[in-house]
């Protein structure tokens, strides 16, 4: 579904991304693990469209090019970001907005919009999901939203606008743990066949209630290593210190970190 | 937070639809003011003598007086003598049906979306239209006299009741007040004329419709509502003006005067030709509104969306005389293009316990320059008063400014004053994460911007909150992009 090729990407003249290469199928779920300042939220946002990078490289998604297309057109096509950090819009009801969105793109994908009563039985019904009460939609979207309620929020969005590519930015980072276990509960419900999901975190403990297929550790914009859903307790244990060094002296193709 | 450059607006997509020119056989005296002029003007109307007195007295007073330069706007010289300071449709004034109307000021007012036919869409609003200087049509007049409310042009409340004009004209705002209203009080043609009596809630909804017409004119009309003891009144203002590359004055003066618990609510969408995308024409709005809450516990509401005019120069104020009584000052103004804007209020604290709210939602675009200046004033008689004020402004684009110029004086040790006020851009992670969920670029800012002037629009009544956000989207066309 997802290929990413040799994906670089600066900002004036720091390179951040350095050469991802990805390949994430349909049903699957992929971690991308690494330190702080490594390029995991550039790569998310890269994706996603966002401006003010130099891009390069190839990204397709279902076949297509995505990386010369604006973001509500990756939006249409069934890219989902969930923020790092949710922007807040102040006076417009998140009700308002989502709804707002999904008629953008089911406008944009040829079918009829919702009307404000169908659309607001199918937030009722997503919103248990997350465990958000009705009185979250007639706020202003992400305004005075504590860290957790943003973060559920940008899943209750997911489960609106059914991506078929999810990238979770950081989406357990400022959670406690019952809150970790609502949002996790959220995308598990939310894994399907058809959907593709990215899920970008420094710590293992979110990878502990969304099992991972694959987890890919990014060191200075690269992926030094990828293997099974054990290597996230590995780089619990034994940190990415080891993995920053030798990526930098040897390449990411003969990266080794002892069993 | 960083402003995008790519949400720079130059605007130049952006469009007037009420631009046109209607050709309407029109009664125009020759340019320039002096006493010769008023007098005519006053013979025109059939103005008693005392009209024509303080008319005259008006004139005295201007003419030693100086064209301000505090507000903080940029303009040309003015010339006076160069305006004409009466014109009117030749065909039908001042009727109260339908049928009466010229068929080409009908058609007019349909290209303009507004209803003179008691008929139509928006029956439940009594509509007074004014063509450059004259009150064209008022509609629901009989239905609202059933009432007991008197709502008709100023004109025809001039001749049909001197009695209820002659005390309050002035009242709120004398006519030394400054330079425009002083001659306005010179040269006033129309404007509405309201009496609501004592406890009457008035049925519908009124409103005015101003549009300038003619060229090398001025409108300078005059309206004035008097509610009684208990009584009740929603008032809207809407108005237009044809595209031309001169720039025409509008100089207006609106006064309120509302008795022990009355309440007036007054309405204004303001949609004037705000001039070319290189700032060449539109009007100068330079307005005085006032309210009095003469009677204890009178309410007095202002709600203003400014989004047209080459340059506006308002300050909806309100003098709380009564105790107990309250001001509110919603407003949104919109500065894009080479628009300019210099608006806010005047709350003027006398009787004890006197509440006034101030909410100021200014948005600039394009080179846009929008000031917030405020006065709130708390006499030593005012024990207990309090002020809120809320100043947003929300910048699109690099070269446009904001300005706040809130001024506080406060006499009475014991009165609550507070005072806030933030800027803020319409960002590019806003817009972002709006594209990013699918929401196009244009309906994004639109959405950010519309949620800005929220607390502004629900003041409205429904009709004209719904034409707010089309006038602020429409204004905002190619601000992105």
């Amino acid at each position: 579904m997802l290929q990413i090729e040799d994906l670089h990407a600066r900002i004036g003249d720091t390179e951040i991304l350095r050469g991802v290469s990805l390949a994430v199928e349909a049903g699957e779920v992929h971690a991308v693990m690494g330190p702080n300042g490594a390029g995991k939220s550039t790569l998310a946002r890269v994706l996603a469209g966002a401006d003010g990078y130099d891009v390069a490289g190839r990204v397709l998604f279902d076949g297509d090019d995505l990386l010369g297309r604006t973001p509500e057109d990756r939006a249409s096509a069934g890219v989902f970001l969930a923020f790092q950090h949710p922007t807040e819009i102040p006076g417009v009801a998140n009700l308002y907005f989502l709804r707002t969105a999904l008629n953008s793109l089911r406008r944009h994908r040829g079918l009829d919009e919702l009307g404000p009563q169908e659309f607001l039985a199918l937030a009722e019904e997503r919103m248990r999901l997350v465990e958000m009460d009705r009185s979250f939609m007639h706020r202003s979207v992400n305004e005075g939203f504590s860290g957790g309620e943003k973060k559920r929020n940008e899943i209750l969005q997911m489960a609106i606008l059914e991506p078929t590519l999810a990238i979770l930015d950081e989406t357990d980072s400022g959670l406690d743990i019952d809150a970790l276990r609502v949002v996790a509960g959220g995308v598990n419900a939310l894994r399907s066949p058809d959907r593709a999901m990215v899920v970008i975190t420094h710590h293992q403990q979110l990878l502990d209630h969304i099992v991972p297929d694959r987890v890919h550790v990014m060191v200075d914009g690269r992926i030094v290593r990828s293997g099974g859903r054990e290597l996230a307790a590995e780089l619990e244990a034994h940190g990415y210190v080891g993995l920053d060094a030798v990526s930098d002296r040897q390449g990411a193709a003969t990266v080794g970190v002892t069993p | 937070m960083t402003v995008g450059t790519d949400v720079v607006g130059d605007l130049s997509g952006r469009e007037y639809p009420y631009g046109f020119v209607t050709e309407l056989e029109t009664d125009i005296v020759p340019r320039g003011i002096n006493e010769g002029v008023i007098r005519s003007i006053s013979a025109k109307k059939d103005e008693p003598d005392w009209l024509l007195d303080w008319r005259l007295r008006a004139y005295r007073h201007w003419v030693t007086m100086e064209e301000p330069h505090w507000q903080n706007v940029v303009h040309g010289p003015i010339d006076y003598q160069d305006i004409s300071y009466y014109a009117a449709p030749k065909k039908q004034v001042g009727s109260s049906s339908l049928d009466e109307v010229d068929p080409e000021l009908r058609a007019m007012f349909d290209k303009l979306g507004i209803s003179v036919s008691e008929q139509e869409r928006l029956s439940g609003v009594a509509v007074d239209a004014v063509v450059d200087s004259v009150s064209v049509v008022t509609t629901f007049q009989a239905k609202l006299a059933e009432a007991g409310v008197v709502f008709c042009s100023f004109s025809e409340a001039v001749r049909t009741h001197p009695d209820l004009i002659r005390p309050y004209l002035g009242s709120v705002v004398p006519y030394r007040d400054n330079f425009f209203a002083s001659l306005n009080s010179a040269v006033f043609t129309d404007g509405s004329f309201c009496y609501v009596p004592k406890g009457v809630r008035c049925p519908m909804e009124l409103s005015t419709y101003f549009r300038i017409n003619a060229a090398g004119t001025g409108q300078f009309e005059r309206t004035l509502i008097v509610a009684e003891e208990g009584a009740s009144v929603s008032y809207l203002e809407g108005c237009s003006a044809p595209m031309r590359d001169e720039n025409q004055l509008h100089a207006a003066v609106v006064e309120l005067v509302a008795m022990q618990e009355a309440q007036i609510k007054y309405s204004t969408v303001q949609n004037w030709y705000p001039g070319d995308a290189e700032g060449k024409g539109g009007i100068y709005n330079f307005v005085t509104k006032r309210g009095r809450c003469a009677g204890a516990r009178a309410k007095i509401s202002w709600t203003q969306v400014e989004t047209g005019s080459a340059i506006t120069w308002k300050y909806p104020s309100v003098v709380l005389q009564g105790d107990g009584s309250i001001g509110e000052f919603y407003s949104v103004a919109l500065t894009a293009n080479h628009q300019q804007a210099d608006t806010g209020t005047k709350m003027i604290h006398i009787g004890a316990d006197t509440h006034s709210t101030i909410v100021s939602k200014a948005i600039s675009a394009g080179y846009g320059q929008n000031t917030y200046r405020g006065l709130v004033k708390v006499l030593r008689s005012a024990q207990g008063a309090r002020n809120h004020t809320r100043c947003d402004s929300l910048l699109i684009g690099p070269d446009c400014g904001a300005h706040t110029f809130p001024y506080v004086e406060v006499k009475q040790p014991d009165a609550q004053v507070e005072h806030e006020a933030t800027t803020s851009k319409v960002s590019e992670e806003q817009l972002f994460y709006c594209r990013q969920r699918g929401i196009p670029e244009e309906e994004a800012t639109s959405m950010i911007v519309n949620g800005f002037c929220r607390e502004v629009f629900k003041q409205l009544p429904m009709e004209f909150a719904v034409e707010a956000q089309r006038l602020l989207n429409v204004s905002l066309e190619g601000a992105v992009g």
